[in-house]
């Protein structure tokens, strides 16, 4: 990555513009309804987090560059060219108060996938060097180090072997035409290992091979979260060349929203090329497993009322829905829906590396009362998500909020309720 | 110029050069757009996106879910009842048909006066309530500009001199008659350079979102 300058944000800005945002631009009829989606707007009443208001300045690079009137204007003076500053001031809108979500895309009345712009926006904002301190720091670390939390393969290999030792079975490791390649977030390595042990036992209970790569273990994506393309792409290319490598058939991605949509949606985009192998979220393979009639269960059911939080990469964005409800009938009894779920779920607050931003830490608590209110209101016992990132949000939103609500893996769920072979 | 040579010049050059703003405008704007291109899509795709990116351009004609209604119900009630009065009483008002018809060389039936009557009387009170709403919903009035306003006011004003030219109200029915083509012809002008574009580039917005969504296997 060159040194950051206006220069290069704006030409980041411009280059970005596609057929879809001018449409976009020209449709938007300020009605408000993208506010009212938008969990930092009904969080804290406040209009300045209306979601296309965070546009503005991509709204500018795109009239003045590419429309003859809004080139008139500038000529006439009658509109100002986009200033540094203003780049620097909207990174509160589009890093700190904005966790791609994209639930505003789904209420839009002309149709603008909102959402979508402020990706593109991210680009030229981390380009011209305005982009927060804790997303630069972990995207040093992704790239230097391998993980955005800076752990290395050795922090991975002993908790292979805590969980080797715990499950007594074998974590296949660089198995070249192993089925699956397995890759985890660094939260789930440092946090939830249990994820691990959990598709260890599902894979013996199924009986496929898979394995780990010592060279690309690691599967989320600070370039997406920050918007920088040539270092997402370098995190993309990290795995795809490790599964091209050990010729797996899929890669699966781990229970993270965003490193789903990294390496699922973005990557091969990024790597300009079509992959070579499949890939699929846990959630989808296990699916597929319970609908080949692979997974055979204990018969004891989870009898305590529980929901499902959907990580917003996951199935809003990412198209996995139905999977982790058909999973969740396999072994639970008295599972329950938010009233707003699935598609139109609401965010965790810690989505799109908002969770990796200090000074939005406090935004975020504030917002989180919207997840709050929703399993209040559910009265649920156990709550359960396929996101280590969700899950450590709301695990500390608990705490903010003093609640106490048990939250599991899903995957690692599932496989409690498997037979042993 | 007298009422009747004013009339005349509306429904003649006036309206020719408008109809002429218009398409030429709509030609340079949609050039301006399709000039963008589209980013090639390289993963490995759930759908084409084709249906999905129809079923969002008429899906998002209907009313949203419960969830999004609750919190907006207000601006999609309303934002309903004006725009289906607008395309009411512009496209069944029998006078517009017959105008159409000469423009198109196609006609259909039109509603009873009477209902169109009733349908104006909503829609422009529709409006109202909206630029109320405009003014003291906070986020609206933070989000606001000269071009919220002008786009107002210039798909107001079609509807209510046609309401008070039918009704005989206020000025000679010439002159308002003659005010009211006057006022769509500025609507048309207008339109290509303003968010009133939206009339046609939402269409392009809804597919967009739509078929991205379903290549995803999300029906948005």
């Amino acid at each position: 990555m060159s040194a950051a300058t206006f220069a290069r944000g704006y030409q980041a800005l411009k280059e970005n513009i596609d057929i879809s945002i001018a449409s976009y631009f020209h449709s938007c009829v300020h009605c408000g309804m993208c506010a009212e989606a938008c969990l930092f707007y009904t969080e804290t009443n406040d209009p300045k987090y209306t979601p296309i208001h965070k546009l503005a300045p991509l709204r500018k690079v795109w009239e003045q560059e590419y429309t003859l009137l809004g080139r008139l204007k500038v000529w006439l003076g009658l509109a100002q060219p986009l200033k540094d500053e203003e780049l620097a001031e909207w990174k509160e809108y589009i890093y700190d108060s904005c966790t791609l979500c994209g639930r505003c895309s789904m209420v839009c009345p002309v149709g603008n996938d909102l959402v979508y712009m402020i990706r593109k926006v991210r680009e030229g904002i981390a380009a011209a060097g305005h982009a927060p301190t804790g997303l630069i720091d972990a995207t040093t670390r992704a790239i230097k180090i391998g993980s955005p939390m800076g752990l290395k393969w050795p922090a991975l290999q002993t908790q292979i072997k805590h969980v080797e030792n715990d499950t007594g079975l074998i974590i296949p490791i660089d198995q070249p035409g192993a089925e699956f390649l397995v890759l985890m977030s660094s939260m789930e390595i440092i946090n939830f290992p249990e994820y691990l042990a959990a598709v260890a036992k599902i894979m013996k209970h199924v009986g496929k091979t898979w394995t780990i790569s010592t060279e690309a273990f690691e599967a989320t994506n600070s370039g997406i979260q920050i918007g920088v393309s040539d270092i997402a792409k370098e995190l993309v290319s990290r795995i795809v060349k490790a599964a091209e490598k050990l010729q797996v058939k899929t890669v699966i991605s781990p229970e993270c929203g965003h490193a789903y949509m990294a390496i699922r949606w973005e990557g091969p985009n990024l790597m300009g090329r079509y992959f070579k192998f499949q890939v699929k979220h846990i959630l989808e393979v296990l699916d597929e497993f319970r609908d080949q009639g692979k997974l055979k269960t204990d018969g004891i059911f989870e009898t305590a009322r529980l929901t499902y939080h959907d990580p917003c990469q996951i199935a809003r964005r990412g198209g996995v829905i139905e999977q982790p409800r058909n999973l969740l009938k396999l072994v639970a009894r008295n599972f329950v829906e938010m009233a707003d779920h699935g598609k139109m779920n609401w965010c965790c607050g810690g989505g799109g590396g908002v969770s990796a931003i200090d000074e939005a830490h406090e935004l975020r608590t504030k917002v989180f009362n919207r997840k709050k209110n929703q399993l209040q209101e559910l009265k649920v016992e156990k709550l359960v998500t396929a996101c280590a990132n969700c899950r450590i949000i709301i695990e500390e939103g608990f705490e903010d909020y003093q609640m106490e609500l048990p939250i599991i893996g899903l995957t690692e769920m599932v496989a409690e309720h498997l037979v042993e072979k | 110029m007298n009422y009747t040579e004013f009339l005349l010049w509306v429904r003649g050059p006036a309206f020719h050069f408008a109809t002429a703003i218009l398409v030429l405008g709509l030609t340079l704007r949609f050039l301006e757009m399709l000039f963008l291109g589209s980013p090639r899509q390289y993963a490995a795709v759930r759908s084409n996106g084709i249906a999905g990116g129809i079923r969002t351009v008429i899906s998002r004609f209907a009313p949203p879910e419960p969830g999004v209604f609750q919190r907006s119900w207000f601006i999609i009630v309303a934002g309903y009842l004006f725009h289906l009065g607008f395309f009411i009483s512009f496209f069944l008002f029998a006078p517009h048909i017959i105008l159409l018809k000469q423009v198109l060389g196609v006609s259909w039936p039109g509603l009873p006066a009477p209902v169109i009557n009733i349908i104006t009387i909503v829609s422009l009170f529709a409006m109202i309530t909206l630029l109320i709403n405009r003014w003291y919903y906070p986020v609206l009035r933070f989000l606001s500009d000269f071009e919220d306003y002008l786009s107002w006011t210039l798909a107001f004003l079609p509807l209510f001199t046609g309401y008070l030219a039918f009704h005989h109200i206020w000025l000679p029915y010439p002159l308002m008659l003659a005010l009211h083509i006057l006022s769509v012809e500025i609507l048309m002008i207008v339109l290509p350079f303003t968010k009133l574009i939206h009339t046609f580039t939402f269409i392009i917005a809804r597919w967009t979102n739509g078929a991205r969504a379903a290549q995803k296997g999300v029906q948005v």
